[in-house]
């Protein structure tokens, strides 16, 4: 039934355009053999934005490219774009791009009678057919109006140009100025139906973001959102703020967190690979910490791990960490370790997130460690700072990147709801609070969720040592919850209880003893009386048996006599009768 | 002024109606005005494609004056014979 179908019903090609992001965002790129509209305000990237088009088809995808411009001569896009690493004029010499810069100065063309765009057309067809072009761009043809006068002639030849182009077969890249209530100022739009992409570039509390939208895109699903993208020394990198789809895998491989008791409370082998981690905690409760021993392990795993620094600098997490007995300095040497620290207000939050993809795709880490997310909020809202770490998060999951954030908390209501907002997207939240008792503080951990696991709902005393952290059961009993010196005073209590236990047992057990000897003493007597009283009683009986015997003897003796034998006389034996 | 030599080239794409009228109404105005001191070229872009670019042709027709300066370029039939004239430097702008 598909196979059928699919030969009658022919899907939309299209055509990468090779830009970091952009085929997501329009699953899979421009159409193919259409023209696309760019449009934008000044200084929004669509020059920049078409000759990367250009010039990514013609190195990553084989298909040469004629880049048409109508604002700035070759020499001067060879230079501006020399930075990015696109060397225009070796590219033209392999006739894999051609650069036309087409001149229109109004002072010396005088207009006379009727006239037509031939001269464009033939120039065009020429520089497409002399290097085979897939791709061509138009930068910007709004200059044509700038140049003729004849609105009706110009508007003529431009629906017959974009005809051309689709003729050709060619996929093609309008530019156009944003014009006041239109898209473009000479109303391009309604020559380009196919696909219209937006560029702006717009600045909220004085940090700029840019971001790209997909006006129109017909014939084709799309990512209808606002995309921030950046561009820098690699060109440009649009960011989809989330990806279409939730099918990322899961893994049941576990991370330790390097801290073995931390382990066992969660049952036994640390979190998910893939999951997020947030570490949660009031100021100095040791959130870095937690942090750097993640990392530690991770990098004695040999695994690469990106931190992401926003408040402290490499320099100073590394001296930092050496108190508690962990050595990063010879993770960054080897290899495997990289910081990327930057102020939270250099960019905007958009910014911060299209950085962090870049540096996450260049260094493919396995951990990712971002140091504290709560700085990110004086750049933006708390529903920002939530919505870029979902985006953050969603794009970690499918690299399968474990992550562990650390947040501030502040005993403030908006900070806690920002612990609150926060919490519901990440996998496992380790709290670390303040105890204060008995005139110290000291610092309770405990595992306020880890999704899919079995964890201990204790909360630990959470100890600095210098070899590295470690968690101590606290104390709980009657007198409540006991940590610091008072868990140590308690426990010292406790042992001396115990000494004073044992010696009274001791001193009872001998008391026992001879309290039962005493009583052994006393069965003893009394079974020696017993026995003399039954001998007493045996004697008795005896002497009744043998009495008993010598009658009966008596009697026959005495029978005997009377029957004539006058063997003896016994009166005894007569009186008995 | 009277010295100088004109060096003329229109650029069209085949015989169209358009570039025929140009033409013709450029060689009437020659005739008349710059008899004996102008060479004329006519360049047909459908053959030389390639010559489109040095001149940064946009239109078709156009008329080129190369010599003497300043270069000025006039698009169209050529039907306007005063902006024809002005844009040849030959009659100076009212």
């Amino acid at each position: 039934m598909t196979n059928q179908n699919q030969k009658h019903v022919k899907t939309l090609v299209k055509t990468p355009t090779g830009i970091l992001g952009l085929d997501e965002v329009t699953l899979g790129g421009l159409p193919q053999g259409r023209p696309t509209l760019i449009c934008g305000g000044a200084g929004c990237g669509k020059t920049l934005f078409s000759l990367e088009f250009i010039v990514r088809g013609a190195q990553e995808f084989g298909e040469p490219g004629v880049f048409i411009a109508f604002e700035e001569k070759a020499e001067e896009l060879a230079t501006n774009v020399a930075s990015l690493g696109f060397d225009l004029y070796e590219l033209q010499e392999q006739k894999k791009i051609k650069i036309d810069y087409i001149h229109i100065d109004k002072s010396e063309i005088e207009e006379t009678g009727e006239y037509d765009l031939e001269g464009l057309f033939i120039r065009l067809g020429y520089a497409i057919d002399s290097i085979g072009a897939k791709r061509v761009v138009l930068d910007t043809i709004e200059n044509l109006f700038a140049g003729l006068s004849n609105q009706a002639i110009l508007r003529a030849e431009l629906r017959r140009l974009f005809q051309f182009l689709k003729d050709k077969g060619v996929t093609a890249i309008i530019t156009g100025e944003r014009g006041e209530s239109s898209l473009t100022r000479q109303g391009l739009e309604e020559y380009v139906s196919d696909c219209v992409i937006l560029l702006d570039h717009r600045i909220i509390n004085q940090i700029s973001t840019r971001r790209l939208r997909i006006v129109k895109y017909r014939g084709s699903v799309h990512g209808t959102n606002e995309y921030p993208f950046l561009i820098d020394e690699e060109g440009i990198s649009v960011l989809p703020v989330t990806s279409l789809q939730l099918d990322k895998e899961v893994s049941t491989e576990r991370v330790p967190s390097g801290i073995p008791a931390l382990d066992t409370m969660l049952s036994g082998d640390g979190f998910y690979r893939g999951s997020s981690i947030l570490t949660s905690g009031t100021a100095g409760t040791g959130k870095t910490s937690i942090a750097a021993s993640f990392i530690n392990a991770a990098c004695e795993r040999n695994e690469r791990c990106l931190y992401f620094a926003f408040e402290e600098s490499p320099q100073q997490i590394v001296r930092n960490m050496r108190s508690i007995g962990i050595d990063l300095q010879r993770h960054i040497d080897s290899g495997s370790l990289q910081f990327q620290a930057s102020r939270p207000t250099l960019y905007g939050l958009e910014m911060h997130l299209v950085a962090i993809h870049k540096a996450i795709r260049k260094f493919k880490p396995t951990i990712v460690v971002l140091d504290p997310i709560t700085n990110l909020i004086t750049v933006g809202t708390m529903s920002e700072v939530k919505s870029m770490l979902v985006r953050l998060i969603d794009f970690l999951q499918v690299e399968q990147i474990t992550v562990m954030f650390t947040a501030l908390a502040l005993n403030t209501i908006t900070n806690e709801q920002t612990d609150e907002g926060i919490s519901s997207l990440v996998d496992a939240w380790i709290q670390i609070k303040d105890i204060e008792l008995n005139g110290e503080r000291n610092r309770g951990l405990y595992v306020m969720k880890s999704r899919g696991m079995e964890h201990s709902n204790q909360v630990r005393e959470f100890v600095f040592t210098k070899t590295g952290l470690d968690l101590i059961d606290v104390y709980i009993g009657p007198e409540g919850v006991l940590t610091g010196s008072a868990r140590a005073t308690q426990i010292m209590l406790e042992e001396t209880g115990e000494l004073i236990h044992s010696q009274a047992l001791n001193r009872k057990d001998r008391e026992l003893d001879r309290r039962r000897k005493m009583l052994e003493g006393k069965i003893d007597g009394l079974r020696t009386e017993f026995e003399s009283t039954e001998e007493e009683l045996n004697k008795v009986y005896i002497e009744e048996q043998i009495k008993k015997e010598r009658i009966q003897e008596a009697r026959r003796n005495m029978e005997d006599i009377r029957k004539g034998n006058p063997t003896s006389n016994n009166p005894d034996n007569k009186e008995s009768k | 002024m009277e010295q100088e030599h004109y060096e003329l080239r229109l650029y069209v794409a085949g015989k169209t109606q358009k570039s025929t009228t140009a033409l013709n109404n450029l060689r009437k105005y020659c005739e008349e005005h710059l008899m004996g001191k102008y060479t004329l070229e006519v360049i047909d872009l459908l053959v030389n494609p390639q010559l489109a670019e040095g001149d940064q042709i946009l239109a078709i027709p156009t008329l080129v004056k190369k010599v003497p300066d300043p270069v000025r370029k006039i698009i169209g039939d050529l039907s306007n014979k005063e902006k024809v004239l002005v844009g040849l430097d030959i009659r100076p702008k009212v």
